[in-house]
């Protein structure tokens, strides 16, 4: 086992300790029943809970959406800057007329928003700092002015009980049937806008010069998402908060892009692990009585976001690692029936079995190390070990992958030697890793190109196509007729 | 309406503090300034490094360090603290480059997986065990500086010298102020040239490792007076402001320490004035400075640039 498979089952082995660990904690601080909560979570019958629930999945949608174009555009932090900036917003919305007035919060915030992507970008493009730093002091200074304005309404008789202080981490118990009816319609909207002009936002985000080219309002396009993103993140700020807002966008959407290729099905996925993140997080932080939503929802979308990162097909950590591993098994099986291939052709493939210690002389190798390939050979049906007498035979199987690899490196020297100029003993290394990763169709042209050749640089035979089938021939005699394995 | 934004009252917003209530202010004027001084000092690096929103990450990130450390150890002490923050900025540092070196997720996209779902654990700890963290989720946003004032006082041969986390900040400082002097050297050419520091034996590595660390202890240290968010602002406002004034890295760094003293005197007038969270306050007056600095600064103001501008004959002949 090598040292990274260990690592990981270290790994897993923690985690698997760690978390019911986590989870007794959780549950002790729970007075009332667990369970009995969690029943009345998905019975559905309470009306906040509902409208909770639902403008979980609403927020979820529209943020993966969103987020989606941010992080195939390399914007993820740009979205996390918006979100911080909204907060004076959200004060200023709030002073209107000194109630959690929805609308006013919804414009208020959009707009702040909106000015912090805009002065950002004033910034880059007027001064000489870079668009990291910008970012930085847009997030962090409308945050402290947001801070200051809602410290001071903190301070008012009216401010303590305004739950002004729900909108930083989160409170999903706390959406009103406005809330919902407002976040439905903006994610509609976001949902419509995006199926109309799908093909408009894949190019622009993609490929703006050809956008342009084509006479798409990429401007435009821009900035109609910018109000769509800065849309789903006001919408959010209730249920997820302020300050980690960002993540609704950033992590559904990551873990979408680890699972698929193309964008529409991205986008899907995205929605999907968005609104999964948010009814986890809004059960959770409803079965610990009311804790902030916010935090929950984010763990949620980071444990999806984890999971691909490990075990998605193509790009996950694990499945790569696996590809890895078998690949250089393969290219070890390969090498050996190389060799002994060489041992058969030194003796003019006089007699069938190869003996161990022949094939460590060849390969300079322990017998230990030999055998244990013998081994990995005989489980792969390519050769049978007669234990005994301590000889290998190849399997028909095994005779030809050995006839290809061999094939294939001889051609390869040939094709260095004569077309590319290559010194006749500069070319061995170069051919030793190409062997393994020349597919059939190559072969095939290398072949035609050299003129179907029968000997290497070196004066060796190349098995040809006939020659694959010579140990069958041998053997025939013993086998029912018609016998050919593929 | 009224109520919201207090009438001004001279003598109050600005003689008061400096006589009356000066065994208050004075050290929250002092702490603000050390917080900002140490993070701005940082900082700089941070804007030329093009590391500002690792800055970022690592500011919220600590925050599930200081809570763990604080229900491992039971105890607030500031080694344990530091213990903790470190642990958490190594941490996240780490997790940043595992998710963008194994996986096609972008840098900036890493960044925002990590402090994010960092920050989240810490905001979790803290509502759960909030009887034992002495943090709350106020703290975490906007900082506590304006209790600086009533701790007790650390003494050194029974005499009360001041309040023990101005104490401690006073070392930070003292000691970032004292390595980015000693250091001066590495620190300007790996910033501007990393191939060049490395001809120079000066592994880059090592720099990064190093510079991270010490943000990881500033931001810890800053952490119970300014907050988790505005940490990221003393980090870049101060040293964003001198950019735009001077082209010279020792100019800047003074120019950084400049805007630091202004903005937490500023800061501090401004709390009083309007009544409200004194970090944050002490923030919108650097952010303020930060914005004259961008319209007016002598060579790369937005006047300066929309001047019409000598041609490069007459500019040589004047």
């Amino acid at each position: 086992m090598s040292f990274r498979s260990a690592a990981l089952l270290v790994l897993i082995t923690l985690l698997c300790c760690v978390t019911p660990a986590e989870a007794a904690k959780i549950s002790d601080v729970v007075e009332t029943g667990t369970l009995e909560q969690a029943r009345r979570f998905f019975s559905l019958t309470d009306n906040s809970l509902r409208y909770a629930l639902f403008g979980s999945i609403l927020l979820g949608i529209s943020c993966g959406l969103l987020g989606s174009f941010l992080v195939v555009r390399k914007m993820a932090l740009v979205g996390d800057a918006l979100s911080h900036a909204v907060l004076p917003g959200v004060a200023l919305g709030f002073l209107w007329n000194m109630t959690k007035d929805p609308v006013a919060i919804f414009i208020g915030a959009t707009s702040a928003g909106l000015f912090g992507t805009l002065v950002v970008g004033w910034i880059t493009r007027t001064t000489r700092l870079k668009e990291d730093a910008a970012l930085g002091l847009v997030l962090a200074s409308f945050f402290a002015v947001g801070g200051c304005l809602v410290t001071m309404i903190q301070r008012l008789p009216t401010g303590s009980k305004s739950g002004i202080d729900k909108f930083l981490f989160g409170q999903a118990a706390a959406l009103s049937s406005q809330d919902v009816t407002l976040m439905a319609a903006s994610t509609a909207l976001t949902v419509i806008l995006l199926v109309l002009f799908y093909k408009e936002f894949l190019v622009t985000s993609f490929d703006p010069v050809f956008a342009r080219v084509t006479g798409m309002p990429v401007r435009l396009l821009q900035e109609l998402m910018m109000l769509l993103l800065a849309f789903s993140v006001v919408v959010a700020l209730q249920a997820v908060g302020v300050v980690l807002v960002s993540a609704m966008l950033i992590t559904p959407a990551a873990a979408a892009y680890l699972l698929t290729d193309r964008m529409h099905r991205m986008l899907i996925l995205a929605a999907l692990f968005g609104s999964l993140a948010g009814v986890v997080g809004a059960f959770f932080s409803f079965l610990g009585n009311n804790l902030p939503t916010g935090p929950f929802m984010v763990l949620g979308a980071s444990t999806v976001f984890g999971t691909a990162f490990f075990f998605a097909p193509r790009h996950g950590v694990v499945p790569r690692w696996w590809r890895r591993r078998s690949r250089g098994n393969r290219i070890s099986r390969e090498n050996t029936l190389k060799a002994i291939y060489r041992v058969l052709e030194d003796r003019g493939f006089s007699d069938e079995g190869v003996t161990l210690e022949e094939l460590s002389a060849l390969r300079r190798d322990t017998l230990v190390e030999i055998r244990l390939q013998a081994a990995a050979l005989a489980q792969n049906g390519l050769a049978t070990v007669d234990e005994p007498r301590g000889t290998i035979h190849l399997t028909p199987q095994g005779w030809r992958q050995a006839c290809a690899v061999v094939r294939n490196h001889r051609l390869w020297e040939l094709y260095l030697t004569n077309a590319a100029h290559y010194q006749a003993d500069h070319v061995h290394e170069d051919a030793e890793r190409i062997e393994h990763v020349l597919g059939e169709e190559t072969v095939r042209h290398l072949e035609r190109r050299l003129e179907f050749p029968h000997h290497d640089p070196h004066g060796r035979i190349i098995p040809s196509l006939r020659e694959f089938d010579r140990y069958d021939a041998q053997r025939a005699p013993e086998k029912p007729s018609g016998y050919r394995q593929q | 309406m009224n109520d919201f934004i207090p009438n001004f009252d001279a003598r109050a917003v600005f003689v008061s503090p400096w006589t009356d209530t000066f065994a208050t202010y004075g050290w929250i004027m002092l702490m603000g300034f050390l917080v900002t001084v140490a993070c701005g000092l940082i900082g700089n690096y941070l804007i030329l490094r093009r590391m500002a929103l690792v800055g970022d990450a690592i500011s919220h990130s600590v925050l599930p360090g200081i809570a763990i450390a604080f229900l491992v150890a039971q105890s607030r002490h500031s080694l344990v603290m530091f213990g903790g923050a470190l642990a958490a900025g190594i941490v996240t540092t780490l997790l940043i480059e595992t998710i963008h070196r194994r996986s096609r997720v972008k840098q900036d996209a890493a960044i925002g997986i990590v402090f994010s779902s960092l920050f989240a654990v810490g905001v979790i700890l803290i509502s759960l065990f909030a009887s034992q963290i002495d943090l709350d989720a106020d703290c975490v946003l906007y900082g506590e500086i304006s209790f600086v004032a009533l701790e007790p006082l650390v003494t050194i041969g029974g005499i009360g010298i001041a309040p023990e986390s101005v104490f401690v900040m006073f070392l930070v400082a003292a000691v970032v102020a004292t390595l980015v002097i000693l250091f001066y050297k590495e620190l300007l050419v790996s910033s501007f040239d990393s191939g060049l520091a490395a001809s120079l034996g000066i592994n880059p590595t090592i720099m990064h490792y190093s510079l991270m660390c010490a943000l990881s202890v500033v931001v810890v240290s800053a952490f119970r007076s300014v907050g988790a968010i505005l940490v990221i602002a003393m980090l870049i406002l101060p040293g964003a402001t001198a950019f735009l004034i001077t082209y010279r890295l020792p100019k800047m760094m003074v120019l950084s320490v400049v805007h630091s003293a202004l903005s937490s005197v500023l800061g501090v007038h401004l709390a009083i004035w309007l009544d409200c969270a004194v970090a944050s306050a002490i923030v919108v007056a650097g952010a303020g400075l930060f914005l004259l600095a961008w319209i007016f600064s002598p060579t790369q103001g937005l006047i300066a640039r929309f001047r019409p501008q000598l041609l490069p004959i007459e500019a040589a002949r004047t």
